[in-house]
């Protein structure tokens, strides 16, 4: 494969935080519904956006990685419908968060959209293997074994990119707190 | 028990007034049936291969257009303030709605089927237990999540041009695993309960009635 093996890291990197992101949206949503707690709705929104972010990376760097290795730079696998869906489910979270009117309204929304997208994917991936008949399961870069030295360096980006995201989230969470704070300092302003 | 079907005569008593919703659904289906006509430009292998796609895409969209008014009705009507008084469990009040839905949107499959069969002279009728039971189904499925979803979609700003929105990607697993099990009868097979389609087709319908039914409550507007 050459140095287009190298993209690899960065794309299970990708993946692997998405992944992180949506479990933590079906964590923060739940909390929400029964907390009512403006922490979770934080915590699920800003895990959207850095969701969002990672799992376009992903479906790039897959891109870019997938061209010279497979010929094409898409193919409707099960694991790329799957990760197309993600993609889609994460923008019509952010879509549903931006009509959704007042701040209760709309996190109460979102938290529910939250969990029945959660409980989708993987019917989603499961169904997607019904679809296009038996194609060969590429199973994606990895294959059949994996030299050590290349197991080595993916736990290590792996863990970076776990590290990355708590630092993204928290960074995030830390932001919307923030604007909390003014706008209620703004409202006491005023009156 | 008797509040659920409470809700749903009372939705059926409206429709049977106005029949707004049978109406505007079937006229979609029709519709959607013959640009699907005139798009692929008839060959007989053609549509024999699309049947089951055209058959199910007129089914959803047609139903997102029932779901998205069924609500819509409530809300201009502020009737879904007097439901609310009511003590009566918010669970109810979702299998109430999802039923007399699913009623509606059968009405319009059961018409749309022998116009099918008309349209695209597509013999249909010949496994039709099975065919029926998959169409269950597959309804039961989208209009589970969907009116779930509906009642969301009608308190934005969007309002129910949102709905396609937000129930699309979910009920993916709907449509893939019903189009490929209604191609499977119309090529003569039966059902076989081990088949994998049918197995995600009835998880979906489980998994999502109740994960809908419990979370209905926090859907609902006290407003």
């Amino acid at each position: 494969m050459g140095h287009v093996q190298r993209i690899f890291y960065f794309h299970m990197g990708t993946v692997w935080v998405a992944t992180i992101a949506f479990i933590i949206v079906f964590i923060g949503s739940i909390q929400y519904l029964r907390k009512q707690s403006r922490f979770w709705d934080i915590l699920a929104y800003s895990s959207a956006e850095i969701g969002v972010l990672f799992i376009s990376l992903t479906i790039i760097t897959g891109s870019i990685w997938a061209k010279p290795v497979w010929g094409t730079w898409w193919t409707w696998d099960p694991q790329l419908t799957t990760t197309f869906i993600l993609w889609i489910l994460y923008v019509v979270y952010m879509i549903l968060r931006s009509t959704a009117g007042n701040d209760e309204r709309r996190a109460r929304f979102a938290a529910v959209f939250g969990i029945i997208a959660f409980l989708d994917l993987p019917l989603v991936y499961v169904s997607a293997r019904l679809m296009r008949g038996i194609s060969p399961v590429v199973f994606g870069p990895g294959g059949g074994g994996i030299d050590p030295k290349m197991m080595i360096a993916l736990t290590v980006t792996l863990i970076a990119f776990t590290l990355l995201f708590i630092l993204l989230l928290k960074q995030r969470v830390d932001i919307e707190k923030m604007k909390d704070i003014i706008a209620s300092l703004k409202s006491e302003g005023a009156l | 028990m008797k509040q659920i079907w409470a809700i749903v005569f009372k939705d059926i008593i409206t429709e049977l007034r106005s029949k707004e919703l049978v109406t505007s659904m079937l006229t979609f289906a029709i519709l959607i049936l013959i640009i699907f006509n005139i798009a692929f430009n008839l060959s007989t292998e053609l549509i024999r291969f699309a049947a089951p796609a055209i058959l199910w895409v007129s089914f959803t969209f047609a139903g997102v257009l029932g779901l998205s008014r069924s609500f819509a009705i409530e809300n201009e009507g502020n009737s879904i303030v007097g439901l609310l008084l009511t003590p009566v469990d918010r669970t109810l009040i979702y299998f109430g709605k999802m039923i007399g839905n699913l009623i509606f949107v059968l009405i319009v499959e059961i018409l749309v089927i022998p116009l099918f069969v008309l349209f695209f002279n597509e013999n249909l009728f010949s496994n039709i237990i099975s065919l029926t039971l998959i169409i269950v189904l597959g309804t039961i499925g989208f209009v589970s999540v969907g009116t779930l979803l509906s009642a969301i979609a009608i308190n934005t700003k969007l309002r129910e041009v949102l709905l396609p929105i937000l129930l699309f990607p979910i009920i993916i697993p709907v449509i893939a695993s019903s189009v490929k099990l209604t191609a499977s009868i119309l090529e003569g097979n039966s059902i076989n309960f081990s088949d994998s389609a049918l197995q995600v087709l009835v998880s979906f319908d489980i998994i999502f009635i109740a994960a809908s039914a419990v979370i209905f409550e926090f859907v609902l507007d006290e407003s």
